[in-house]
């Protein structure tokens, strides 16, 4: 019984995020156009571009390989994973051991290797900016990303999500230096690696500083369906991974007392959207800057990382 | 065990001079090629039934020193370093077989293999000082005969001079280190060594000459300038051997010297071993991402990855210094662990690089390109290479990488100040490497295997042999097994650990569902198998829904590129292209990169030119000295060759006389 319950609720995890992902971007895009006086596209646009791509044909270049049709799949499923282990609503379900904290970013790097490889496959010059700045972006952004995890780790004693979360949620953290730096550092490469303003405008296409469109502009149909699909479902697992870390209130540890469960869902969709929220205000605030800029930005986050881990290593205080 | 891996060396020994005579007929070199990869499976069964029997054996020849005999042993680290070595060497003979009908002159090469292959062997069965060099420097020349054996290339003979300087400037580090290690005394045993602790500053300075001697083998920065000029040189199975297997042949020296023969460790002792391990690692990649030639980016690859041993030996030996055994047995296992798959994954990308040399008889990425359409199952096989090595679940690379970030998270509880600060920032620049090792090989993979081909070499390239794509599809095969069944190599690993660094990380087998937990379950595990299934899974689950539910059409139509496609296959990105944001992010710093465009003048035909300066800062500021040094000195003492008969003998007397002066004036 106990273990219908645990994989009932990881089931409920897997739809749940699948569910949600849509919904999130949805109304980032919906708070920015009303921030810049527009009407905006209804909250469920998203899914109803889902659905129209999927119902249309598929149009492959010529010289497309195997390697770019089976690709969506695979960016899909490594993200969809990825988002499955993130304590959203409740945290110690059945798989959260699968992956610790330090796999699951790894698991968002296969993702970013095969859409930088897509990029590659037919060929096209776009194609391959996309690839090579996309790569270059990771190359500060992941080191920045390992730092965060060596400094939350550090105070937690754990990479297991479960357990930091749990720990986290106890009185003992408290206010920490390092903490801070930690947040600021995880939300600049949370941008960036959502392709968000400044870093990259996801709402461009035929611009010279686009990265993430650059590399799925050969696909249509299903395929970009998937990847869109990946793209909404990493924001969430980016936000529920801040929200996890840094404001795991609400969230209850292994449990099935269905008020516990509903307090769980209802701050989890508070948090999703106070997030989605922030990341509409921070766009809308800000110009988007030029590629070599970035550097310096993601720069700033790996520093900053850099400096809470050095604290926790100092001293057990800071 | 010894006796029957001494007889397969003795037997390898005996086939290179009868492999002479198999490479004058075209039947005869598969016949060689496959008397090595038996021979190397009967040296790897030796070494398994030792490593899993838990039963060391010894035996003491009558060769060599007359006082001290050969000794010759096989204990938990040398079991794991054969097995290493020969499951390689069985891959790149099995590769070699197909591979080996290409060859120009296979008498250049079929001598040499086999006794490459025993040296390499007897290096690690060695158990004195005597044999142990010997054997090293036996490999160091075999190899060397292999990097020229196609000497009529210009590149391939200074490359093959460098490699022996270097080479005998290891074996001279390793030499002074052994006769620290045995003392006044003299005795050159392994075990009289290992009794004799000698004093901590002799033990510093065989600390230091270790890292030189093995390090230059290994291919640490700053002494790695020969490998990206001799490995790519060499046939492409020897290369394989070369980067996936002699090098960790130099980690086994270093290993054997620092943490068994030198006594117990002092804690700074993890310092020099954690700086020149990071730095290599960071500065092996990005040099790696500057290349444009597909073997040389593999073996500078191969420095990147030597360097994340390094960090793993510097963690265990911090650990183990400040008695930790369970830390240190976490940090072994990772390095060593690193060791098993480096050498897969790298045997299997040289192997890749072969068939592609092979096919398209191009090793300039900037030639290359959609390898994918014409050379389908070696594409596969790389691209599984290329995940591997690049640290991506549910890939074995990862499992190594994720270990050693695990042995970081504990490093805060050692007692010193130094590596307090010094552990967090190699991780920083362990982590740095690994994302660059992803671009890097994103890179690789994309301008060569994707796009659209940028030669005629590359357009008309065919599908190489099927020996050459099961021996690479054997390797990809164990990349993805020791990926998602980690647990079952942790184990193995767990005699060795315990013999070097004294404790032993908990039996993973006996963990649910099959997953990795190096500490306890509450602070980090990782379960290779549920990511593979989950993400098969997953993947499957939405292909037949899509394909089900809503569309499964296809359509083929031209490239879209934005409504500008352009038919000419070089106006995709370029390898150098592709590097240019990185080189100028990292490149500037450390390469001191240069971008000179000159455009013409508005209304001029002339084209304009865009140029990219690197430079290399280790050669410029280290070797271009002493080279310049030695040439200096060469210069000046070239008078000396043209005295008469009488000059020369009035300068023997003088030197005569000079040392009998300072033999009396010593005290």
């Amino acid at each position: 019984m106990a273990l219908i319950h645990h994989f009932a609720f990881q089931g409920m995890q897997m739809l749940l995020v699948l569910v949600l992902a849509p919904l999130l971007t949805g109304f980032v895009r919906k708070v920015k156009a009303r921030l810049l006086r527009r009407r905006g596209p209804p909250l469920l646009q998203p899914y109803r571009d889902l659905a129209r791509l999927l119902r249309k044909d598929v149009v492959l270049a010529d010289n497309a390989s195997w390697l770019f049709r089976v690709i969506p799949y695979l960016i899909f499923a490594a993200t969809w994973v990825a988002a499955s282990l993130v304590p959203t609503f409740r945290s110690g379900l059945l798989f959260s051991w699968t992956a610790d904290l330090i796999a699951l970013i790894a698991l968002l790097g296969s993702a970013r290797f095969f859409l930088a490889l897509a990029g590659m496959d037919a060929g096209t010059g776009f194609g391959g900016i996309g690839s090579s700045r996309e790569m270059m972006i990771a190359s500060l952004a992941e080191p920045a990303m390992m730092m965060i995890v060596f400094a939350v780790a550090l105070i937690a004693g754990s990479t297991q999500l479960s357990t930091m979360a749990a720990f986290m949620n106890s009185a003992e953290v408290g206010l920490r230096v390092s903490l801070g730096l930690g947040l600021i550092a995880l939300v600049i490469v949370a941008i960036a690696e959502n392709a968000r303003i400044p870093v990259d405008n996801p709402a461009t296409h035929l611009e010279l500083t686009m990265v993430h469109e650059a590399m799925v502009l050969e696909y249509s149909g299903r395929h970009l369906a998937l990847i869109e699909l990946a793209t909404f479902l990493k924001l969430l697992l980016y936000v529920s991974l801040i929200a996890c870390l840094f404001a795991p209130w609400g969230l209850t540890a292994a449990t099935a007392e269905p008020l516990l469960i509903a307090t769980g869902l209802a701050s989890y969709v508070v948090k999703l959207v106070v997030g989605g929220f922030l990341l509409a205000v921070f766009e809308t605030a800000i110009a988007k800057m030029r590629v070599f800029r970035v550097p310096q930005f993601l720069g700033a986050a790996l520093m900053l990382a850099l400096l809470a881990t050095l604290l926790r290593f100092v001293s057990r205080s800071f | 065990m010894v006796i029957p891996a001494l007889l397969a060396v003795a037997a390898l020994l005996a086939l290179a001079p009868i492999a002479l005579l198999l490479s004058r007929s075209p039947f005869g070199r598969p016949v060689a090629y496959g008397a090595s990869l038996a021979l190397a499976l009967v040296l790897a069964a030796a070494a398994a039934a030792s490593l899993f029997g838990h039963h060391d054996s010894a035996i003491t020849l009558p060769l060599g020193l007359p006082w001290l005999g050969a000794h010759f042993r096989i204990d938990a680290l040398s079991a794991f370093f054969l097995i290493v070595v020969n499951v390689g060497a069985a891959a790149a003979s099995l590769f070699a077989i197909g591979y080996g009908r290409h060859e120009e002159h296979p008498q250049r090469v079929l001598p040499f293999y086999p006794a490459y292959l025993a040296a390499m062997n007897l290096v690690l069965l060695s158990a004195d000082a005597f044999s142990f060099l010997v054997s090293w420097e036996f490999m160091s020349l075999s190899s060397w005969a292999l990097v020229i054996s196609h000497h009529h290339i210009r590149e391939n003979m200074r490359a093959g001079y460098v490699y022996l300087l270097m080479a005998s400037f290891g074996t001279l580090a390793l030499l002074f280190a052994f006769g620290l290690l045995a003392g006044p005394g003299g005795d050159y045993a392994f075990d009289a060594m290992r009794a004799a602790h000698p004093s901590a500053g002799l033990a510093a300075l065989i600390l230091v000459l270790a890292l030189v001697g093995a390090g230059s083998k290994a291919g640490l920065v700053p002494l790695h300038a020969w490998l990206p000029l001799a490995h790519p040189a060499a046939p492409s199975h020897v290369s394989a051997l070369m980067s996936g297997v002699m090098t960790k042949v130099a980690v086994y020296g270093f290993i054997r010297i620092v943490f068994d023969l030198a006594g117990p460790p002092v804690w700074w002792w993890s310092m020099p071993v954690l700086v020149v391990g990071a730095i290599t690692a960071a500065m092996g990649v990005l040099y790696a991402l500057m290349q444009r030639d597909l073997k040389r980016v593999l073996a500078y690859s191969t420095i990147e990855n030597i360097g994340i041993v390094f960090v793993a030996l510097g963690l265990a030996l911090a650990f183990k210094a400040s008695g930790m055994a369970l830390a240190a047995a976490l940090a072994m296992t990772a390095a060593l662990l690193h060791v098993l798959n480096h050498s897969l994954f790298k045997t299997l990308l040289f192997c890749g690089a072969g068939a592609v040399l092979s096919s398209t008889g191009e090793r300039d990425l900037e030639k290359l390109g959609g390898l994918i359409h014409r050379m389908p199952k070696t594409a596969f096989v790389v691209l599984v290479g290329c995940m591997a090595i690049s640290a991506l679940p549910p890939l074995n690379g990862f499992v190594s990488e994720w270990l050693t970030f695990q042995a970081i998270l504990l490093s805060p509880q050692l007692p010193s100040w130094g590596l307090k600060l010094l552990i967090p920032a190699a991780g920083a620049l362990l982590a740095l490497s690994a994302a660059l090792a992803a671009a890097c090989f994103v890179r690789v993979y994309g301008i060569a295997f994707l796009g659209r081909p940028r030669s005629d070499a590359a357009r008309d390239a065919h599908e190489t042999d099927g020996i050459s794509v099961v021996a690479m599809a054997i390797l990809a095969a164990a990349c993805l097994i020791l990926g998602i069944l980690p647990g079952f190599a942790i184990d193995a690993l767990a005699p060795v650990a315990q013999l070097l660094a004294g404790g032993r990380m908990p039996t993973q087998l006996g963990v649910e569902w099959l997953s990795i937990v190096p500490i306890a379950e509450s602070r980090s595990s990782y379960n290779g198998l549920l990511v593979f299934v989950f993400m098969t899974a997953s993947a499957m689950i939405a292909a037949f829904a899509i394909h089900r539910l809503a569309s499964d059409r296809i359509r083929r139509g031209a490239i879209w590129d934005c409504g500008f496609p352009d038919a000419s296959p070089l106006r995709q990105y370029s390898a150098d292209g592709f590097a240019q944001p990185i080189r100028r992010v990292f490149g500037s710093l450390v390469f001191q990169a240069r971008e000179l465009g000159e455009m013409p003048r508005p209304g001029s035909t002339a084209p304009a030119r865009f140029t990219a300066i690197v430079r290399d800062p280790i050669w410029d500021t280290l070797y271009a000295p002493i080279s310049g040094l030695v040439a200096f000195a060469a210069e000046r003492l070239n008078v000396l060759q043209f005295l008469t008969i009488r000059r020369y003998l009035s300068l023997v007397f003088a030197a005569l006389v000079l040392l009998l002066l300072v033999l009396a004036a010593w005290p």
